[in-house]
């Protein structure tokens, strides 16, 4: 990789901030052997450690659930804050609002977003606030030991038997839709497209849903499911291939072919997207929508980056807050003079 | 002024003096929702007040946007009582729909001014009658018809101030006042009132005994609501984080604090030293007040009854988490819906253990709109110092009415910020524990997120965890942490408001109350006095957790009234809870809760009646 170099003969590799990978690790998984989860933990370990990423310039957010549970396997020198079910949007708001200078990551599960947390996810996209927010998707409740939810697909079947009789959400569709500014559906079996998707997702500002497919091993891996690796193996249909080169990285982008559609990230990073699917635009979000609105019929699951825009104002831009962190501000900048209750008490006699 | 003196020469035939009421007597105002009484209604109440009256108003409104009943009551009392008033005894009539009650609702002797043709004589023949063409006098100076409805109300203004003696100069620099930067919409208003002083001045006869004379017991104080007092309080104790979801009686709160950031909290670059936002829904509105709080923010809510239900879950997330935020409750009639326009103190129980397992809230319970300030201030540093969050329980009647008050002091102390270990603490410490109890005060340290130190980090969660905030499922860690939870609580008792001693004499028999009860309280303990020849003591509480004092105010007296605005006796409730065994038996309630601010009256029957006097 060109964003890590070696650090002498013998040593790990360092990250152009001079960490080794092992300081973006996190504690012992405690999820199953093989859950889907897991892999994309280490991805973002990996995105994080080859953008450069100060770790202690990340939050950690999540909801409930298994998903939920993984900010405490990778990142541990980052502030995590495991809040309560489906409610991850609202705290994520808060805190980027008390320190929109940070870095924020959000993990969910399809249950956590697309059920319980449906209210505060619409709103979190409406707002285009600037995290990265990951639905690790297995369209089932795993703690609670098999229950379908609301993304798994009509007529996937559960190992008990029970067939899926209602409509999945597709909750890229409804990102795209709502405001989301970076949308994008991965399988956590994927490494190169899941990695190259959360680099580019740590570089876009603005909110990013990556919907990643991963498999529950122990609820819905089996035949009939259409959230297991078999069925991902079979059925994953990418739109596009991701490129990405980091802002940082001393290397020539060309811009010579029809078939690819590059994107210039804020921070000066680019994300290269070679067309897989004719004609495909990820700026044109009414073709992204009917796009994925059209995949349902045909039984393919369609990944990659569905929708970026990169220019439209995020959440902290409407606010027009200062630029220092508003958590740390001063007492100076924060409370009125003495003056200033003084004319308040004059005007009320 | 000239021609308040006239007006008073004029009538001196038909009262003589020595029957005469002054400044003691309280006006009703019956008019339809929406059709801009309010600010009629602000310029008498000011109007009072500029001559040097003690005054108060309230407002009982129906929970409509436009055409249901409102009534606006106005109280004069040289003797300071602003708290509801039972029976008012002047009525202005201005809506055809209630009238005929409004009218046989007054006590005898009482005062009607109505619109002429609503023809209210014929409902009662022991009360003055004024009948005002106020729709012939408004369209007289106002030709602009679609004017006629708001300028109407303030024809009352006139007939009232020349009945009552009041000064025209005075209305008038109060309604300059009112429409500070509107010349012409001052100008329309003032020849209205004007209409209705001429009008009166010519046609009446003054039969009633009712009289404003100059006082100066209002020299210095301010008039002002307790929501816009909470959102003083709020910026000056330097909030940087609002969100909310707009509910009644509570929105106010947050729009007074939103004029104030916008006013003292934009840099010279013009960029926001805040953020306001208004959440998808309460459960929204307290996550982002959590999140942020939990990030390092000064940050705060406002809500009511069904917002606090709402909030449930995310609060317990607070306590257990450990995380300060500040949620100002103006409470409303319950349960559920209720009377969303209504009073009452019904929020206290639920507040105070808010969540489901075993929880314990610091809720502050201001008396005054003084106090809304000054609580609301003082919650900021309580939430930062106790890592939890804090909880102020205003009122309806207190959040949404106008009171006169003493002016609001600045803040004499620095914000206490709490606990908070920076890059340069963790250099100098090699790490910390998140829940660790190293100083003695059951309070840990935490840090920021944004601290570059490799050990600053920690993870917050609402699943059982150990003193180094790691996850754990092991009964003595959990039950450490949960003890030490209640000794921070404990600690608590001396950190917040203190309660105040209104009264302690020698007396057997004592009374506790909360909040905006005690308006209504002062009055009945002089009624009590005067009527009955008790002296009773009085002291009223600011906090829970209770402080020691409130303990022995209960150990040092035989009996103790607890009055509350709910029909449960949630304060008595929570206080057989912290007393003793042998204290419980000595408390009992008097309770009024039907959604009308509590009156002085109302309390001193029921004790008199408990008492057997």
């Amino acid at each position: 990789m060109a964003t890590a170099i070696a650090n002498g003969a013998t040593g790990p590799k360092l990250n152009h901030i001079g960490l080794p990978v092992v300081e973006y690790r996190g504690g012992k998984s405690t999820l199953c052997a093989g859950c889907g989860h897991n892999a994309i933990s280490e991805r973002i370990i990996d995105a994080m450690f080859e953008m450069g990423v100060q770790p202690e310039r990340v939050m950690k957010m999540s909801g409930i659930g298994c998903s939920s549970k993984s900010p405490a396997y990778f990142m541990n020198r980052s502030h995590s804050f495991n809040s309560v079910h489906g409610r991850m949007p609202s705290v994520s708001t808060g805190a980027i609002l008390a320190n929109h200078t940070m870095t924020t990551i959000g993990v969910s599960g399809d249950g956590d977003t697309a059920s319980i947390g449906m209210g505060q996810f619409v709103h979190l996209l409406r707002r285009n606030l600037p995290m990265i927010y990951i639905i690790e998707d297995n369209g089932v409740y795993g703690l609670t030991k098999g229950q379908f939810s609301a993304t798994a697909d009509l007529g996937s079947k559960l190992k008990t038997g029970v067939i899926n009789d209602l409509p999945a959400i597709d909750t890229c569709a409804l990102a795209i839709q709502l405001g989301a500014t970076f949308v994008g559906r991965s399988f956590s079996g994927d490494k190169k497209q899941l990695l190259a998707m959360l680099k580019a997702a740590i570089a876009h500002k603005g909110t990013v849903m990556l919907d990643v497919i991963s498999p529950c091993v122990t609820f819905n891996d089996h035949e009939g499911s259409t959230k297991s690796y078999k069925f991902m193996q079979e059925n994953d249909e990418p739109i596009n291939e991701i490129g990405f080169v980091a802002s940082f990285d001393d290397i020539e982008v060309d811009y010579d072919s029809g078939q690819v559609y590059d994107v210039e990230m804020h921070d000066g990073s680019s994300l290269r997207l070679r067309k897989l699917l004719e004609d495909y635009d990820p700026t044109d979000k009414a073709n992204a929508v009917r796009t994925l609105m059209e995949s349902h019929a045909s039984n393919e699951i369609l990944t990659g980056v569905f929708y970026i825009n990169t220019e439209q104002p995020t959440f902290i831009d409407l606010l027009n807050v200062v630029d220092e962190p508003l958590a740390t501000l001063p007492e100076s900048l924060t409370r009125p003079p003495k003056s200033a209750l003084d004319a308040l008490m004059a005007n009320l006699r | 002024m000239a021609t308040g003196d006239l007006a008073l020469s004029q009538e001196q035939g038909a009262i003589s003096a020595e029957t005469r009421v002054i400044n003691e007597f309280s006006i009703n105002v019956a008019t339809v929702n929406g059709s801009g009484s309010q600010s009629a209604n602000s310029v008498l109440l000011k109007s009072i007040f500029g001559m040097g009256v003690p005054v108060s108003g309230k407002n009982l409104f129906p929970s409509n946007i436009a055409g249901l009943p409102t009534w606006y009551t106005i109280r004069a009392s040289k003797g300071g009582y602003v708290a509801r008033k039972r029976d008012p005894e002047i009525l202005i009539a201005l809506n055809p729909e209630t009238a005929r009650q409004d009218i046989l609702d007054l006590p005898a002797s009482g005062v009607a001014i109505y619109e002429e043709n609503l023809n209210l004589k014929q409902y009662r023949d022991d009360v003055t009658c004024y009948p005002v063409p106020f729709d012939k006098i408004t369209a007289a100076i106002c030709p602009e018809a679609k004017l006629r409805k708001l300028v109407r109300n303030m024809v009352y203004v006139g007939v009232v101030a020349q009945l009552l003696a009041i000064d025209l100069g005075v209305v008038e620099s109060g309604l300059r006042k009112q429409f500070a930067k509107k010349q012409k919409v001052f100008e329309l208003n003032f020849s209205a009132v004007k209409a209705g002083f001429d009008y009166a001045q010519e046609k009446f006869t003054k039969n009633d005994p009712y009289f404003i004379e100059r006082m100066n017991q209002t020299a210095g104080k301010i008039v002002v609501d307790g929501n816009a007092a909470c959102g003083m309080g709020a910026v000056f104790a330097g909030v940087t984080v609002v969100a909310w979801y707009p509910i009644t009686p509570s929105t106010s709160v947050v729009e007074a604090t939103a004029d104030l950031l916008k006013k003292f909290r934009v840099t010279p670059e013009g960029k926001a030293t805040f953020a306001v936002v208004q959440a998808e829904d309460e459960l929204a509105a307290i996550g982002m007040v959590l999140g942020a709080g939990w990030a390092g923010a000064r940050s705060m809510t406002a809500t009511s009854g069904p917002g606090i239900s709402l909030m449930t879950e995310f609060s317990g997330l607070g306590y257990y988490a450990e995380i300060p935020g500040v949620i100002i409750d103006v409470q409303r009639t319950g349960p559920s819906t209720g009377m969303p326009t209504r009073t009452q103190q019904s929020d206290l129980l639920s507040v105070a253990f808010l969540s489901h397992g075993d929880t314990r809230h610091i809720v502050l319970l201001p008396g005054s709109v003084k106090e809304c300030f000054e609580l609301t201030y003082a919650a900021f540093d309580l939430a930062e110092r106790l890592q939890t969050p804090v909880f102020v329980l205003s009122d309806l009647d207190l959040g949404m009415n106008n009171w006169m008050s003493d002016p609001f002091d600045y803040p004499t102390t620095p914000l206490d910020r709490g606990k908070v270990l920076t890059k340069e603490d963790l250099d100098r410490l090699g790490g910390f524990a998140r829940y660790r109890d190293v100083d003695g005060d059951s309070i840990g340290w935490r840090t920021l997120p944004g601290t570059l130190h490799p050990k600053a980090a920690y993870f917050t969660r609402g699943s059982g965890h150990n003193d180094a905030a790691g996850y754990t499922e092991k009964p003595d860690e959990y039950v450490a942490l949960m003890e030490r939870l209640v000794r921070k609580f404990e600690s608590a008792r001396k950190l917040v408001p203190q309660p105040v001693i209104v009264k302690d004499g020698s007396s057997k028999i004592g009374f506790l109350a909360f909040g905006s009860t005690d308006f209504a309280l002062r009055e009945s303990l002089d009624q009590i006095s005067k009527e009955h020849g008790q002296s009773v003591d009085y002291m009223r509480i600011r906090a829970y957790p209770f402080a020691h004092e409130i303990h022995d105010f209960v150990a040092s007296h035989e009996r103790v009234y607890v009055v509350e605005q709910n029909r449960d006796g949630q304060l008595a409730s929570l206080l057989k809870l912290d007393l003793p065994a042998e204290q419980v038996v000595k408390l009992r309630s008097i309770l009024h809760y039907n959604g009308l601010p509590v009156d002085a009256r109302t309390i001193t029957e029921e004790f008199a009646t408990k008492e057997g006097l």
